[in-house]
Order: structure tokens, then sequence, then C-alpha cells
């Protein structure tokens, strides 16, 4: 019994690190009409930015988000406006289709760069603290892992804020609805895209943190984090940015739910099943307007 | 009646138009059928002349990435389903064709199996997700193939190697040629069906699928048919190159990187063209052979930013240059005989 419970919250504390990676995705989804097929990319290479930080600095994973987030922004930034920027112009569908040819081929750059970089090697942080924690009743629950549910609820939340409460996050929010009436009240769009992007790629540094303190980082686990990601995002429904931490979350126990009754080899088929069960029955997703 | 029959069987003047410029164009079609079967012949011969492995290897791999690029065409070219969970079909023919050949079914029999599986599974498959449209389905077969690698990865975590007993009587030609053969097959069929009326509707699909529910073509058939026959020539591909390679991990062939090759060929000759696979691939196969050479692991990274460059730039690859520069050559042909008559 111990043993479930201990499964199940630890598939809670990886399924804040899926709300978190989706969120992002999701923001550029819903803002630019484009899929990001590299946010795991991105994800991973900020994962390597804290990696190094703790590695060579000793500078501690949580603290070098303030160093790597907008350091990413900064990527973002970049790679919008020497990528994106000129999908921009495509009408909706062949914007989908062609941001989600160019991102798969900057998958692989980013790859094979990460992996020139930095070799193949598996790495991950260990702190002092990281074996340490909290026990409720036999069931552990480590202090480092009980940070990713609390920063993805901060994200969250913090996320909230900026999109109801400042000037920038309405414009966000209005481009995201109907970007042609955003630019008619004067919403400079092309703003707002490139700091949804920097937003986007900081985001994908958060989540990176957490899977090199927790998990295992190396060049190749873009993809599989993008697939969490996409698996979340159509699980909360398309717009839905508050949906997503929740859509996470359940990701994460319905995993450890099939590893449990399975065996662990096929926990990802269970993650499969809902998204292609989701599609079919409902492709508004579960938070999603109608 | 007899006389309205008979009116609606007199062509009217723009058909026989068309019928008679059929006829001219025939005498072309003759001349490229003529052309295809002097290369067909030709590359047949290579392994009678040459036993050098290195250029029948490269040829293999030219046929192969044929298949492979033509399979992807075939649903994504010409019936507009972009699929980005390729590799599982080819993985999926590499896994059957080693499962039953080494269990000691004969090649032939794994290998026709190993067009079925796939085309089998992925009807069982297409049938939810072809209920997604534009970026879900790409999405779906994305993750789809995803989760297929990582779940053979975990079972099947160890090195596949031929059996001592077939390595000893290993030889490059009959891989060459079932290759050569395949690449052919492959042709073939995507020709044939893009003249038939069915192909007509699957094209019908990709520009307007509302439009062309609406005069009669039925989608889902249509997809699925294109989704099938796709699979069956990943299938064919992946055992080929389960016959042909010594040894890898199983999880290999449903690696991502395939769906990438198969992507990057397509676009690079011309997606939506018959011919653009087999430019794309040779082009693909002699770059990628030069680039090992000279650089050794970037590679990927060059043709990362090749095929980006070419959804951005020449979104029509190879074909669309071409036609591009025989459409400017021959206005200034007619321009300058134009001059030339204006000036007697």
């Amino acid at each position: 019994m111990t043993l479930i419970i201990q499964n199940l919250v630890f598939g809670l504390f990886v399924g804040s690190i899926y709300g978190i990676a989706a969120v992002g995705l999701a923001l550029v989804f819903g803002v630019m009409k484009m899929l990001n097929i590299a946010h795991g990319e991105l994800l991973m290479i900020g994962g390597y930015v804290s990696f190094w930080l703790f590695h060579l600095a000793g500078v501690d994973p949580f603290l070098s988000l303030l160093i790597s987030a907008p350091l990413l922004f900064g990527l973002g930034v970049v790679l919008h406006q020497v990528l994106y920027r000129h999908i921009a112009r495509f009408e909706t569908e062949q914007k989908i289709k062609n941001s989600m040819l160019v991102s798969f081929g900057l998958v692989l750059i980013l790859q094979n760069l990460a992996q020139q970089m930095w070799t193949a090697d598996e790495r991950s942080i260990q702190t002092a603290y990281s074996g340490v924690g909290a026990d409720v009743l036999g069931v552990a629950l480590p202090y480092t892992r009980m940070a990713n549910l609390g920063l993805a609820l901060l994200v969250v939340i913090g996320l909230h804020l900026f999109l109801s409460r400042t000037y920038l996050g309405k414009a966000i929010r209005a481009t995201a609805d109907e970007w042609e009436s955003a630019i008619l009240v004067g919403v400079n769009i092309r703003q707002t895209f490139l700091i949804t992007f920097g937003l986007s790629a900081s985001l994908a540094a958060i989540a990176g943190a957490l899977v090199v303190v927790g998990y295992g980082l190396s060049p190749s686990i873009g993809l599989a984090w993008t697939l969490k990601a996409l698996v979340v995002v159509v699980l909360a429904g398309t717009g839905s940015v508050f949906g997503v931490v929740p859509a996470g979350l359940l990701l994460g126990l319905g995993e450890a739910v099939s590893g449990i009754i399975a065996g662990p080899a096929y926990r990802e088929v269970f993650g499969l099943l809902i998204f292609v069960a989701i599609l079919v029955v409902r492709p508004q997703g579960l938070f999603g307007r109608a | 009646m007899e006389q309205v029959g008979s009116q609606l069987n007199q062509p009217t003047v723009p058909l026989r138009a068309a019928l008679s410029a059929r006829r001219r164009f025939s005498r072309a079609r003759v001349f490229s059928w003529i052309v295809v079967a002097l290369i067909a012949l030709a590359m047949a011969a290579v392994p009678q002349v040459t036993t050098r492995s290195d250029v029948l290897n490269l040829l293999f791999l030219i046929f192969l990435f044929i298949v492979l690029g033509q399979s992807w065409n075939i649903l994504a070219g010409f019936a507009g389903q972009v699929s980005l969970g390729h590799a599982a079909l080819f993985g999926l023919g590499a896994l059957t064709t080693r499962t039953l050949w080494f269990g000691g079914v004969p090649f032939p029999l794994a290998f026709a199996a190993s067009g079925l599986v796939p085309a089998v599974c992925a009807s069982l498959i297409g049938i939810p997700t072809f209920r997604l449209r534009g970026a879900y389905f790409s999405i779906g077969t994305l993750a789809i193939a995803e989760v297929l690698r990582i779940t053979i990865a975990n079972t099947l975590p160890l090195v596949s190697f031929l059996p001592v007993d077939m390595l000893a009587t290993y030889e490059l030609a009959p891989r060459y040629y079932l290759a050569l053969a395949l690449a052919l097959a492959t042709m073939l069929a995507t020709y044939l069906l893009f003249r038939s009326r069915y192909g007509l509707g699957i094209l019908a699909i990709r520009e307007d699928e509302d439009a062309a529910q609406a005069t009669g073509v039925r989608a889902l058939p249509h997809k699925l048919a294109a989704l099938v026959i796709s699979s069956f020539f990943a299938g064919l591909a992946g055992s080929t190159y389960a016959f042909y390679q010594v040894s890898y991990y199983p999880e290999a062939p449903f690696h991502a990187g395939w769906t990438f090759d198969a992507l990057l060929i397509t676009f690079v000759g011309g997606v939506g063209t018959l011919i653009g696979p087999v430019l794309g691939a040779i082009f693909y196969i002699f770059v990628r052979e030069r680039l090992a050479v000279t650089l050794v692991s970037l590679h990927p990274l060059i043709f990362g930013i090749l095929f980006i460059l070419i959804v951005l730039i020449f979104p029509g690859g190879l074909v669309d240059i071409g036609t591009r520069l025989r459409r400017a050559w021959n206005t200034r042909r007619a321009s300058h005989s134009e001059s030339r008559s204006a000036g007697k």
C-alpha cells in the first residue's frame, strides 16, 4: 500500500514538470498558432545551463533559474527572429505545418550541437539536500521533488497574474484570441510574438532545471519531453493555460498507475492511449473551450 | 433518347483537343518509359560488372531511401496527411522480418509479412487518428512512433545480430537486387495509383477535404488507402534494412531520424511529385557519404539546416527549381527568336 502511494506521489511530482514544460508549448501554440516541436530541445539546453552553472560555479540549481531563464529568453528571441518570424506570414494551416517542419529540423540541429559540445553522457545534479526529505507514514517526500510541485504552482499563478494584470499579458491574450482585431486596437503583435516565444523558452528552462535535478539529462531527451508536453496540451485543450498544470499532474498520476498495473516498461503507452482517446472523444481537451 | 446518347458520345471540342494533346504527350511518355527501362537495366547490371562493395552499398542505400521517401510522399505529398511517425512503419517492418526470419520462416514469407503487419497496424491506428486534421494528425503520429520506440527499447534492449550461419553465407548482391526491385515496384505503384481514379480522389482530398467530400469523394477510405499503401512500402523498406544490416538495436529502425530522412529526401526532391524522392535520395546519400568522410558527426547538423532552408525558401524542391529554370529558359528563347524575327 505504501509502495502504491509512493508511486502515485512520485507520479504527481513528475507530472508537475510535465505541466511546466507544457505551459510554454501551449503559450506558443495558443498565441502564435505555431507548433514548436523543438520545445523539448529548449528544455534540454536550459537543463545544461543549470548543470554547468552547478558543476563549474557551484550555483544551486534552483538559484540558477535566475540566470538560465533570461538566457533562454534570449535564445528564444534569437530563434524567433531567425526562423519563426518567417513563418508568421503564412495562413493558419500552413503556419502550423511549416512551424512543425522547421522545428523538426531544429530538433536535429540542437540535439547534434548539444552532443558535439557536451557529449552524449547522461548528467544529473546531486545537491547536498538531494536525498533529504520529509517522511509521512512511510511515504518519502524528497524536498527537491516537492519543490517541483511548488514551482509549478508558482509558475502558473505568476503566468496567470502576468496575463491578466499587465498590459503585455493582455496584449498576448488579445493576440491569441484574434490577432487581426488585436492589430486594429493597436497591439504590436510582432513584439507580442517575440515576447511570447521568449517566455515559452524561459519556461522550458525552468522545466529543464527540474529535470536535471530529479531525473537524467542528455542531448537526446528533447523529443520525449516535447511529446509529454504535447500530450498535456491536448489533454488540457488548446487555449487553456490554467488547465495545463492539472492536466500535467493527471498525466503523471496516470503514468504511475499504469506503471503499477502493467509494469514500468509500458508506462509510456498510457500517455499515448490517453492522448488518442482524448483527441477522438473530446478534441477540445478536458479544460478547453468547445 | 438515342440522339442524346450519341450527342454525349461526341467529343466536344476541348475534349478532342485534350485527347490529341494526350496523344502528343504519349511520344514523350514512351521515351521516358524507355529511359526508365534503360536505367533499371543498367542498375541491374552493376553487380555483374563490379564487386566493389562500396559502389553496391551506396546504390543499395539510394534504393532504400527512394522507397522510404516515396512511401512518405504517398501519404504526405499526395494525400496531404503530414505524418511524423513514418519511422514506426519502417521499424515495424524490420521487427517483423527479424522475428519471423530468425524464427525459421523463409525470408520471402517474412518479407511479405513485413509489408502487411505495418499496413494492418496503420489502418487500425488510422481510423481514430484520421479524425484528427492537420497538425493533430502529425502530433498523433509522432507520439505513436516515439512511444513505440521507447516501448521497444524497454522490452528488447539487446542488439539483434544475424545468426552465425546466416552471417557465413552473407552476400551483398541479393540485398542489392531486393532493394532495386523494391524501389522500382514502389515507383510503379505510385505512378499507377496517381493515374487512377482513386488516386485523383486522394489528390482532391489533399487540396480541399470539405470540397472533395461535397463532390462525393469520401475522405476516410481515400486517406486510409494512402496510409495503407504508404505503410506497406515503408514496412518492406524496413524489412530490406533488416535483411541488409548485420546488427543493430531493435529500437534503431524506430528512431525519429528515419522519419526525418524521409522528410528531407522528399522535400529536397519535391513534395508531391513522382520523381522528387528519387532525386532527393540520390542527393541525400551522395552528400551524406561525402560529409561522413570529412565531417564525421556534423552531418545531421548540416542536413537540419538544409531542411529548414528548403522548407522556408524552396518548398518545391529540386523539381520546382528545374521547372522554373526550364520556363525561364523557354521564355528567354521565345523572346530571343521573337526579337530576331522582328529584326528581319
